[in-house]
């Protein structure tokens, strides 16, 4: 039997207390939001904990909110228990003037790549990460394309007909 | 970057492989560090066809989203227009008819069939031998044809919509099916006599490229390449989807972690997937195909992630919706590119011949890491 949401959820707030905000779970997937100084210290408790082993990590992306003063970059983890079967999300807020994360390739081999990809598009830093450089993007390049301030097509062009593009 | 060829200090030669290569399979650009004839390290640089259709994404509507992911993995593009259906479905609780469930496992199974069979010659002729890759393609010809028929297309599918799937099968589907599982039969035993247990293929598989189950779980690998390790992660398995959870398959494990084991997961998996079509294309329910869907969908405010079994792993599909319709942010999650992470670690120690049979084994598939 799988370990349940709730018992997951008592563990860490036993262990971090109020720190964990943002509790919910939508479609069955428990998630939260860790402060930012903290994510590494969560994932450490996740993986470490036997109860829990969050071995496996599926997914870490980046997603930009402009309008969110303060925390305008947000970075989530989706971990999975091989064993036990159970998927969790954590999510953590960065400001965009000093966009740090504490890198958590020490803990998952996968974060090595996930982490590049996330700071090619996002420029999101890494800190301690042995490797920090662009992945998908050319390496001359002098900005992170994913960023909401950057439309998909260059609004100064004037050969592209919205009509021919059946807009 | 290509300033990079040449010597280093301590003697070791550095040598540029791709990004147009053949042994590559796409546009994928490796640096490698040898001494000698072993390898010291490999790095991949990636990007050569990048599209950025995340970005893409996000300024199409949730029914047009689907047909650039057909465009990612090109060999599994039904599974890859699946996954984005199921999410929209999950999302905005659409249930859809048992006819489209099974109709879509029809074709996610056909697919699976078809990229492993076109893996299997091409991984042959990495090793050298050039007869099984005209042999694959005669049986993927087959199983194209079938999809031509139903869907239109060869390639990019674009079948499956949020609902169910854009048209009903074709008169002859059934038939034709059955014609291609007959057929087919014969043929995985012919693969097996041809490559399975050859003597020159197992000299240059076994004990190559060794992936242990640690690393492999470390890595976030998935699909054949972890289930090689002794990795359980097969999402029809473990997160049933449509009709999965009443058929019968068995989900294959081999310990090893080297190349030749990852070719036997593939072989097997084959054999499964056959049993699946064979246990549903006699049962397909009567009925609709699509769900009555709005026009235009808004997926309610919110965070869903949703993944599938392609060919290659899991692929995951995470969409940040405003309430709008357009995503706010959509993520793919592919399953090459955490399996290409690993192919540093495990072709160290290696001779350079032997890196094509790693590469091939990992059943790279360049635009669905490039994205």
């Amino acid at each position: 039997m799988a370990i349940a949401n709730d018992k997951i959820k008592s563990l860490l707030t036993e262990q971090f207390g109020e720190s964990l905000t943002h509790w919910e779970e939508p479609y069955g997937m428990l998630t939260f939001t860790a402060p930012r100084d903290m994510n590494l210290k969560v994932l450490n408790f996740l993986y470490d904990t036997p109860e829990l082993a969050f071995r496996f990590m599926t997914d870490l992306t980046g997603i930009h909110y402009p309008d969110k003063k303060g925390e305008e970059f947000c970075v989530v983890y989706h971990l999975h228990n091989l064993v036990e079967n159970v998927r969790i999300r954590m999510k953590i807020y960065t400001a965009a003037e000093r966009p740090d994360v504490y890198t958590a390739t020490g803990l998952f081999s996968a974060a090595n790549w996930m982490e590049r990809e996330t700071y090619d598009f996002y420029g999101i830093n890494f800190v301690g990460h042995p490797d920090l450089k662009r992945v998908l993007n050319v390496d001359e390049m002098d900005y992170f394309p994913m960023r909401k301030e950057y439309p998909l097509e260059d609004q100064t062009r004037v050969d592209k007909d919205d009509e021919m593009f059946g807009r | 970057m290509f300033e990079e060829v040449g010597t280093t200090d301590t003697g070791d030669l550095i040598i540029n492989v791709g990004p147009q290569h053949p042994a590559t399979h796409g546009v994928l650009h490796l640096i490698i560090t040898l001494n000698g004839e072993v390898i010291k390290k490999v790095e991949p640089h990636l990007g050569y066809i990048h599209r950025s259709i995340e970005k893409m994404c996000e300024s199409l509507s949730y029914r047009q989203f689907i047909y650039v992911t057909s465009r990612m993995d090109y060999l599994s593009s039904h599974i890859n227009n699946h996954g984005c259906a199921m999410v929209v479905e999950k999302a905005m609780q659409i249930e859809i008819p048992p006819r489209a469930q099974v109709i879509r496992v029809l074709m996610d199974e056909l697919t699976r069939i078809a990229s492993h069979v076109l893996w299997w010659g091409a991984l042959a002729m990495d090793v050298g031998a050039l007869t099984p890759f005209f042999h694959a393609f005669r049986e993927r010809e087959l199983i194209n044809s079938i999809m031509e028929e139903t869907c239109g297309a060869r390639l990019t599918m674009n079948y499956m919509v949020p609902g169910g799937v854009m048209f009903d099968l074709h008169p002859h589907f059934q038939h034709r099916v059955k014609e291609f599982i007959s057929e087919f039969r014969s043929k995985i035993d012919e693969y097996d006599e041809m490559v399975t247990d050859n003597a020159i293929f197992k000299a240059r598989t076994v004990g190559v490229g060794i992936l242990s189950k640690e690393d492999a779980i470390s890595f976030g690998c998935s699909g054949p390449t972890a289930r090689g390790s002794g990795v359980s992660c097969d999402i029809r398995k473990l997160y049933p989807y449509e009709v999965y959870n009443q058929l019968e398959f068995e989900e294959p494990l081999e310990t090893a972690g080297d190349t030749y084991a990852r070719y036997l997961v593939r072989m097997r998996e084959l054999r499964q997937s056959l049993s699946i079509v064979e246990q549903l294309v006699d049962n397909i329910p009567e009925g609709e195909f699509q769900a009555k869907t709005k026009a235009v969908l808004k997926l309610p405010k919110g965070e869903f992630y949703s993944r599938i079994e392609t060919a290659r792993g899991e692929f995951g599909v995470f969409i940040v919706s405003d309430g709008g319709s357009t995503p706010y942010r959509i993520k793919f999650r592919s399953p090459g590119f955490s399996n290409l992470n690993t192919l540093d670690q495990i072709s160290r120690g290696h001779k350079i011949g032997d890196l094509v049979a790693i590469m091939g084994s990992l059943d790279l598939v360049i635009p669905d890491i490039d994205r």
